[in-house]
């Protein structure tokens, strides 16, 4: 009993540091922020050595997200959900492909490992000054059919204007009432064979709400006074081609490691059974990667929510079509000396990467207690 | 014995060179130590700094002189490294900064920054620089910083030869202009080269300078005529007709490329501040008047729209002393005639030696004491940063979405918002 309470205090002691620590720095700070985005601080004298700093209450906030000299924000926001979607859906599906292609062991199969890995070890400021130039309008891959007698290539990669999927932030409100119901309705859908009490008030409450927004959504109030149209601007297709690049070694790197951890006896039953190639894939090693795939969408999706150095280095910081609001609250803050603005930006940011990261959190501790 | 007597005399006198040498060299100049000089001309601006730096080396052997560059056109990244330097109480000895409102309303409004009026006096500088120039960089409570360069904002670049090629002059106004481009096109040729970012902001001014004239320009900073002003929408109208004729990939130029397309011929025109000059003539070793030529940019002949790089004195300075010696070389003629020949600026003294010069900055200088002078709003005279930051997000919404009137009324609200425009 005593050697049992000594070797808790022993561990308490050694904890204590870094529990200090990481109370000051990491929790201390952020709540510092939390109250710096709640004042007005980055008026007149904003950088004396005491500033006047007065409580606002949400309205940095609040003009965020409805002000109308804060479209750029908006836009950013709406760059930073494409870059998160298409990142997503394009390093693991890429990452998966190229890992099945080196599960099935072709000749040379750790020098192609490696090479596909390396894109990790680039600094971003370094790939993306080089996919800047390979991008370039006026060089690089545009030029490459010039070499066999073609014409140049017409890609406008990182410059083009375009913007596809327009939506108006006017209609702020109906748009996340419709995003809310279409979730309810797909997570009913999911738990429809295994809990379908669960699933059809899910459901019901879903199609409630999308009616709802279908008879009164016209007569909800509106997030601006005058339209705002936001979408999908093609100049970041660059900048989505290069952060791909980068990111596809790293989750073919996991995949990899899930597929070499599957044993050889599913895989030898599986032929047994007369599976072929493809289907031993698709229903037997594929469906026990999904561990795998949550954490690489969690740790991709916070990635995608600080891109900041490729964005800068490839289309420079002032360039709204393929702005990203990590970026701005840099500008925000410290060129325009705006500090509460910018902490309000940065508090937006946190609470996106919470939204994906606490419920994997949650349910891994859930995992944990029910003891599997 | 005398070998002995030979070695003891040799030693005697190597140890009092060794006394009297440091003591001689003190009795020249007794500042020593270290000076740490901030700036963002990193690239090719980078040798005229060197060559100042030199200077000062000559007058002061004593002090080992840090060049803390950081890259970055117009210095974005260099204000936001110093910021976090000033903020962490470890400010540069002195740092370049635009002079005007940009310096005074981010640094003096905070008291971060010394007075340097007695500096001033002591150097006779009230006479040396015009009074109009003194007025800008200073308060009514002190003078904030010394000017080393006078940059013109408002010039229209070209290569006379390519001109005459494809049959054309340098336009004197935008609608001269818009009748050219078209012509140009059709040939091939990008009529204006334009870059990344704040290039839109610098063409802006002088478009906006060219439509509205100086006296409303003025007016405008003032706070006497409201952004949303008939005659401010007319100009962001000009300015979206103007940005047809650019090139598509200008976003991912930067500066010295979009000058490069001019020189290439693969543009007619670019208009970019007289750095460009510079740039042309030092780096790239074309002869000003022969392999390049230039104008005031459309409709602002006889305005000079200028700005100014300066250097101040921060308070807590690690080495003042070298500072102040620093900073009065910088206003000197001699520092003055070392750094803005290369540079491609112009010396903001009344009593410069012009044949230094070249042939650009000869008719420069010329137009500095003749024409009506504007500041500029990019490079930081007419507003804070505040103003200048937000302003470049307006401009992002308006190269989207080309929407003049929403333009007007978005620089109102961000006028209100920086303290500007009244309400």
């Amino acid at each position: 009993m005593a050697d049992l309470s000594r070797d808790r205090w022993k561990a308490l002691i050694t904890l204590m540091p870094s529990v200090v620590l990481i109370a000051v720095f990491v929790y201390g700070f952020i709540g510092d922020t939390i109250y710096i985005s709640l004042t007005d601080w980055g008026r007149g004298a904003a950088l004396a050595l005491d500033p006047q700093i007065n409580y606002i209450g949400f309205e940095n906030y609040t003009e965020l997200f409805t002000g109308f000299i804060d479209g750029r924000f908006r836009q950013d926001m709406v760059n930073a959900m494409f870059y998160s979607v298409l990142l997503l859906a394009g390093a693991i599906g890429l990452g998966l492909f190229i890992a099945v292609l080196l599960d099935r062991k072709p000749a040379g199969e750790a020098v192609l490992r490696t090479i596909f890995l390396y894109p990790m070890a680039l600094s971003f400021i370094v790939s993306g000054t080089i996919w800047r130039w390979l991008l370039a309008p006026q060089g690089g891959v545009n030029v490459l059919p010039t070499y066999f007698g073609f014409d140049r290539l017409q890609f406008t990669w990182l410059t083009s204007k375009q913007t596809v999927l327009q939506f108006n932030w006017q209609n702020l409100l109906p748009l996340l009432l419709c995003i809310m119901a279409a979730v309810l309705v797909l997570s009913g859908f999911g738990c429809l064979r295994s809990r379908p009490r669960r699933a059809a008030w899910f459901m019901g409450c879903g199609a409630l709400l999308g009616l709802f927004v279908a008879v009164a959504g016209s007569s909800l109030p509106q997030a601006l006074f005058m339209e705002e149209t936001h979408g999908f601007n093609l100049a970041t297709t660059g900048i989505i081609i290069a952060t791909v690049w980068q990111y596809s070694g790293y989750t073919m790197a996991l995949y990899l490691a899930g597929l070499h951890g599957i044993s050889q006896d599913l895989a030898d039953a599986a032929q047994l059974d007369g599976a072929s190639q493809f289907a031993y894939y698709r229903h037997v090693a594929i469906p026990m990667l999904r561990p795998i795939t949550i954490s690489a969408i969690i740790i991709l999706s916070h990635i995608s929510l600080k891109m900041f150095d490729l964005i800068f280095a490839m289309t420079g910081p002032d360039n709204g079509a393929t702005g990203h609001p990590a970026l701005l609250m840099y500008l925000t803050t410290f060129r325009a000396n705006d500090f509460a603005k910018g902490a309000a930006i940065a508090v937006v940011l946190f609470l996106l990467a919470a939204m994906f990261i606490i419920p994997y959190l949650v349910s891994s501790y859930r995992r944990k207690r029910r003891g599997y | 014995m005398n070998r002995f007597l030979a070695k003891a005399a040799v030693a005697a006198a190597a140890f009092c060179l060794m006394i009297t040498a440091p003591a001689m060299a003190a009795a020249q100049d007794k500042l020593g130590g270290t000076l740490e000089i901030f700036s963002w001309w990193a690239g090719d601006e980078g040798p005229a700094l060197e060559a100042m730096i030199k200077l000062y080396n000559k007058q002061h052997p004593g002090v080992s002189v840090e060049n803390a560059a950081v890259t970055g056109g117009s210095g974005i990244n260099a204000r936001a490294v110093l910021k976090t330097r000033m903020l962490g109480g470890n400010p540069p000895d002195s740092f370049q900064v635009h002079a005007g409102q940009e310096l005074i309303g981010t640094w003096v409004a905070s008291g971060r920054m010394e007075d340097l009026t007695f500096l001033y006096k002591q150097q006779g500088w009230m006479e040396a620089f015009p009074a109009d120039l003194i007025k800008l960089i200073g308060t009514e409570n002190g003078i904030w910083s010394v000017p080393v360069t006078v940059h013109r904002s408002n010039v229209m670049w070209f290569v006379p030869a390519n001109l005459k090629k494809w049959g054309i002059q340098a336009p004197a106004d935008w609608n001269e202009f818009l009748e050219i481009a078209p012509r140009l096109q059709e040939q091939g040729v990008v009529p204006l080269a334009l870059a990344t970012n704040w290039t839109a902001n610098h063409l802006w001014e002088s478009v906006a300078l060219a439509s509205m004239g100086a006296d409303r320009w003025d007016a405008l900073w003032r706070g006497e005529i409201p952004w949303t002003d008939p005659e401010v929408v007319k100009a962001w109208e000009l300015f979206g007709k103007v940005l047809q004729y650019t090139n598509d990939d200008a976003t991912s130029l930067s500066w010295q490329q979009a000058t490069d397309m001019v020189v290439d011929g693969r543009a007619a025109f670019n208009v970019m501040g007289d750095w460009a000059a510079g740039y042309m003539n030092t780096t790239l070793g074309m002869a000003p008047g022969k392999d390049f030529g230039w104008s005031a940019s459309p409709g602002t002949g006889g305005v000079f729209m200028f700005l100014s790089d300066s250097f101040g004195l921060p308070v807590g300075a690690a080495n003042r002393d070298n500072s102040l010696a620093w900073l009065a070389l910088v206003g000197s003629r001699s520092g003055s005639d070392a750094f803005n020949p290369l540079k491609g600026s112009i010396s903001p003294r009344l009593d410069t030696d012009l044949n230094l010069y070249n042939d650009y900055s000869k008719s420069a200088a010329g137009d500095w004491g003749r024409d009506r002078i504007v500041g500029s709003l990019a490079h930081g005279v007419t507003a804070n940063e505040g103003f200048m930051s937000d302003f470049a997000s307006v401009m992002e919404m308006y190269l989207k979405n080309r929407n003049a009137g929403q333009a007007a009324m978005a620089c109102h609200a961000i006028a209100v918002k920086n303290g500007i425009a009244r309400r």
